[in-house]
C-alpha cells in the first residue's frame, strides 16, 4: 500500500502542490467510492459488514492482470519499453479489462454470499453445499499431503458426500446470530487472500500488470497538470456510479433492493424475492468493486494478494464517513477521505496517512453519528 | 450409522462438555474442589503434555517447541480473549482495535523499563495495566455513543492509530521498537531465564487463574447483570434505569485493563518490541478467538483464545498453508455452529431455570 501514498512532496509543501494534491485526492477518493459502495449496499439490505469485500476487489485486480497478460497477450515490456498502445486497440484493451474485473469479482461477491453468508441466514443450499464441502475436503487433506493435485483429488472425491451431509444441515434453518456472520466474512476473507498467495505463480511477491496507457498530461487546471488516467478513472468512477444509482432508483429490481432494505418482513410477504434481491445486491457491489480494482491498477500498475485489506479498511471508512447504506454517501465519503488522506499526508508528512483517515472519521462521527449523509439505503433517498 | 449422525453425535458432546459445569456444581463440595484443584494442576502440568502418548501426538507442535508456542501463543491469546470476552461478549460492543490496548500494555513496560527508565518489570506492571485502563476510557468516552458498526470501525481506526504512532514516533523507538526490556523478578525456583520458557508459563497460567476467578465475580455482580441488559437491548436497559453508557464505558475500561495486563506479559517474556508485532490483523485474530469460543461465555473465551494460538502452530507441517487452513476453519465453525464451540444459551437456559424456580418459590427475584 506504499504506492498509495501521495507524490513524493516534500512535507509542508501543501500551497504550492494543493491543486495536485487534489486531483489525486479525487482520483483516490474515486476508487474507495466504488469499493465503498459494495460495503455499503450489503450493509444497506443485510446490517452486516462484508468484510470480505476487500478480497473481492483484490480478485478483481488479478483478474484484470489476467486478462490483460494471458487472455489478450499483452507483454510487461516490449524492447525495454512499455506496452503502450493507441486510439481503437487502447479503448478495446482497457474495456476488456474493466469487464474481466467486473464478471470476475461480480461472480466472487455472489459465490461468496452463497458460501459464506447464505447458509447462516438460514437458507443455504446446493452452490453453498458443494463449495463448502470441496473446500473443507481439500483443507482436510492438507494435513496429509502437500501435493496439490492429490489435495484436489481428495476435495472433490470429498465434496460428494460433505455435500449432501451439509444439506441436510442446512434444512435446518436456524438463523445465526450477527457476530458469526462477521467471522464467517473474516475466515472468507483470509481464505481467498491466502488462497491467491499460495497458488499464484509468484506467491507473496508483488505483479506488475502491463502499463498499456501512457500516462500523458492531458490538460493544465489552475498550474496543475492533470494526467489522462486519473481523468478516466474519474469519469469512470462517475459513470459507473451514476449506473448503479438509476438502477437502484428506476428498475423492478432496484425497488425490490429498497423494499428488502426497509424491511425485510414486509417485503417478503409482499412478494419479494429476499434471497434474489440479497444477490443481485451483492453482484453489484462486487461488479463495482471490480470496475475499482481495473482503474487501481490503470494508475498504479500493480497488485499483490494483500492489496484488498488496507483499500478495504479504508472503503469501509469512507462508506461510514458518508453515512453507511447511503449510496451518495459512499460518493462524498470516497471523495472526503481520499482528499483529507492527500491534504493531511502533505501537512503532517506521508507516514501519517492513515492515522489521518481515521481521525478524520473519528472528528466526523463525534458530530455526526450516523455519518454525513445518515443512513438512508432504507428511505430511498439514493 | 450415516454421516449425519456423526455429527449429531459429535454436537451432543460438544453439549454434553458445556453441561458439564453445572454436574461438576451438584457435587458435594469436597469433591467439587479437588476436582477443580486436579484440573488446575494437570494446566500446570501442560509443558509435559507432549510427551503424554496419545494426547502428545493430538497437541504438539512439530518444528517449533511446544512450550514456546502455549507461553508466546496460547497463554497470552486466552488473556487477551478474556478481557475481550468482557466487551464484545458480556457487554455486546465490538471491538475491533484490541490490539491497541495489548500494545499500551507492552509499551509502558518497554519504555519504563528500558527506553526511558529503569523500573523493574513487577513495578511496571500495575503501571501499564493502569494506563491501558485509561486509554480505554479516553477512547470509551466520545466513541461509545456510538452504535454498533459505527463503533467497530472506530475502534478499528483506534487500533490502527496506536500502531502507526509507535511507527513514527522515535521517543517511542519508532519502526526499530525497544529491545532490553525488563523480564519478571525470579520467584524462588521459577528463574525467568532466556532458554527456559516454563516460568513464563507458570506466571502466565497463574494470572489467567486469578482473571477468570475475578471475571466470574464480576460477571455474577450488579455490573454483570447490567452488561446482561445492555447487550440484549440498550434501549430496555436504559429505560429500566440502569446507566447504560457508564456500564459500557467500565466494560472498556476492564476489557482494556486485561488487554493491557496480557502486552505486559508478552513484552516481559520477548524482551523486544517493535510496531510490527501489533498488526490490524492481529485484533481480528483475537475477535475470532471470542467469537470461536462462544461469544459471552467465560470457557468459551478460553477455549477460543486457546485454539487460536495453538492451531496453526499444530499445523506449521504446511508452513505457508496454515493461515489459509484457519480462515476455512473459521467459516466452517461459523456455519456448522453459528455460537460458538461453547455456545452461551445453555448457560443462559439453566439461568432462566434457576430464576423461574425462585420465583415459584416466592423468594426475592433480580432485584439490585
Amino acid at each position: 500500500m506504499k504506492s498509495l501514498a501521495t507524490p513524493s512532496t516534500p512535507t509542508r509543501s501543501i500551497y504550492r502542490t494543493f491543486w495536485d494534491l487534489t486531483v489525486t485526492g479525487i482520483a483516490l477518493g474515486a476508487i474507495y467510492a466504488l469499493v465503498a459502495l459494495g460495503y455499503t449496499l450489503v450493509y444497506g439490505v443485510l446490517r452486516l459488514i462484508n468484510f470480505a469485500h476487500s478480497e473481492i476487489f483484490m480478485v478483481g485486480t488479478f483478474a484484470t492482470l489476467i486478462t490483460a497478460t494471458n487472455f489478450l497477450g499483452i507483454p510487461l515490456l516490449e524492447a525495454g519499453n512499455y506496452p503502450y498502445r493507441t486510439g481503437f486497440t487502447l479503448v478495446a484493451i482497457l474495456l476488456a479489462c474493466i469487464v474481466g474485473g467486473m464478471v470476475v469479482s461480480g461472480a466472487g461477491a455472489v459465490l461468496l454470499e452463497r458460501v459464506a453468508y447464505r447458509p447462516l441466514r438460514g437458507s443455504g443450499e446446493h452452490v453453498g453445499a458443494v463449495v463448502l464441502a470441496f473446500a473443507s475436503a481439500f483443507t482436510a487433506s492438507l494435513v496429509f499431503t502437500e501435493t496439490t493435485r492429490t489435495n484436489v483429488i481428495i476435495g472433490l472425491i470429498g465434496t460428494a458426500p460433505l455435500a449432501v451431509l451439509y444439506l441436510r444441515i442446512f434444512r435446518r434453518g436456524r438463523q445465526a446470530p450477527r457476530l458469526a456472520f462477521l467471522i464467517s466474512a473474516i475466515g472468507a476473507s483470509t481464505a481467498i487472500a491466502e488462497a491467491v498467495a499460495i497458488w499464484s505463480p509468484r506467491d507473496r511477491e508483488q505483479y506488475q500488470t502491463p502499463r498499456v496507457l501512457e500516462k500523458k498530461v492531458l490538460f493544465e487546471f489552475l498550474g496543475t497538470e492533470v494526467r489522462i488516467d486519473y481523468v478516466l478513472v474519474i469519469v469512470g468512477a462517475l459513470l459507473m456510479m451514476t449506473a448503479l444509482v438509476l438502477f437502484v432508483n428506476r428498475t423492478r429490481l432496484g425497488r425490490g433492493v429498497r423494499a428488502v432494505a426497509q424491511d425485510v418482513e414486509t417485503a417478503k410477504i409482499l412478494g419479494v424475492n429476499v434471497d434474489f434481491v440479497i444477490l443481485i445486491t451483492f453482484l453489484l457491489g462486487g461488479v463495482m468493486a471490480g470496475a475499482a480494482a481495473m482503474m487501481f491498477t490503470l494508475v498504479y500498475d500493480q497488485t499483490r494478494f494483500n492489496i484488498g485489506f488496507l483499500l478495504g479498511v479504508k472503503s469501509f471508512t469512507a462508506a461510514v464517513l458518508g453515512g453507511i447504506g447511503n449510496l451518495r454517501g459512499a460518493l462524498l465519503g470516497g471523495l472526503v477521505l481520499g482528499l483529507g488522506e492527500n491534504y493531511g499526508a502533505a501537512i503532517f508528512g506521508g507516514q501519517w496517512k492513515d492515522v489521518i483517515a481515521f481521525v478524520l472519521l473519528l472528528v466526523v462521527l463525534m458530530f455526526r453519528p450516523t455519518g454525513i449523509l445518515g443512513e438512508s439505503l432504507a428511505k430511498a433517498r439514493v | 450409522m450415516s454421516l449425519s449422525d456423526t455429527f449429531k453425535g459429535l454436537t451432543k458432546s460438544a453439549h454434553a462438555v458445556s453441561g458439564l459445569g453445572e454436574r461438576i456444581g451438584d457435587l458435594p463440595r469436597v469433591s467439587r474442589w479437588s476436582l477443580i484443584a486436579l484440573f488446575i494442576f494437570s494446566l500446570y502440568l501442560m509443558p509435559w503434555w507432549p510427551e503424554v502418548p496419545v494426547l502428545g501426538w493430538l497437541v504438539d507442535t512439530p518444528g517449533t517447541s511446544f512450550e514456546g508456542v502455549i507461553t508466546d501463543k496460547v497463554v497470552i491469546y486466552v488473556l487477551v480473549a478474556l478481557g475481550l470476552n468482557v466487551v464484545v461478549g458480556l457487554a455486546g460492543l465490538l471491538d475491533l482495535g484490541y490490539v491497541g490496548f495489548y500494545a499500551i500494555g507492552a509499551y509502558v513496560v518497554g519504555i519504563l523499563s528500558s527506553q526511558h527508565a529503569n523500573l523493574p518489570w513487577l513495578v511496571c506492571v500495575p503501571i501499564a495495566v493502569i494506563v491501558s485502563m485509561i486509554a480505554g476510557v479516553i477512547l470509551g468516552t466520545p466513541t461509545l455513543r456510538l452504535r454498533g458498526d459505527y463503533l467497530a470501525i472506530v475502534t478499528l481506526g483506534f487500533g490502527e492509530i496506536i500502531r502507526i504512532s509507535a511507527n513514527n514516533a522515535d521517543w517511542l523507538g519508532g519502526s526499530r521498537g525497544i529491545s532490553k526490556i525488563a523480564k519478571p523478578p525470579n520467584i524462588g525456583p521459577l528463574k525467568f531465564g532466556v532458554l527456559d520458557a516454563k516460568p513464563y508459563f507458570f506466571l502466565g497460567l497463574t494470572v489467567i487463574i486469578i482473571t477468570v476467578f475475578f471475571l466470574r465475580r464480576l460477571e455474577n455482580s450488579r455490573v454483570g447483570r447490567a452488561w446482561n441488559a445492555v447487550r440484549e437491548d440498550e434501549d430496555a436497559a436504559e429505560l429500566m434505569g440502569v446507566p447504560t453508557f457508564k456500564f459500557k464505558l467500565w466494560a472498556f475500561a476492564i476489557g482494556a485493563a486485561i488487554g493491557g495486563l496480557a502486552g505486559t506479559l508478552y513484552a516481559g517474556k520477548v524482551r523486544f518490541i517493535n510496531p510490527s508485532n501489533f498488526p490490524l490483523q492481529l485484533s481480528i485474530l483475537f475477535i475470532a478467538a471470542v467469537v470461536l469460543g462462544g461469544t459471552g461465555n467465560m470457557w468459551g473465551a478460553v477455549i477460543g483464545g486457546a485454539v487460536v494460538g495453538w492451531m496453526p502452530e499444530r499445523f506449521r507441517g504446511f508452513a505457508d498453508k496454515r493461515v489459509f487452513v484457519f480462515g476455512v476453519a473459521l467459516v466452517l465453525v461459523m456455519v456448522f455452529r453459528p455460537q460458538g464451540l461453547i455456545p452461551r444459551k445453555i448457560r443462559k437456559e439453566r439461568w432462566l431455570a434457576n430464576w423461574k424456580q425462585r420465583e415459584s418459590e416466592g423468594g426475592e427475584v433480580a432485584r439490585g
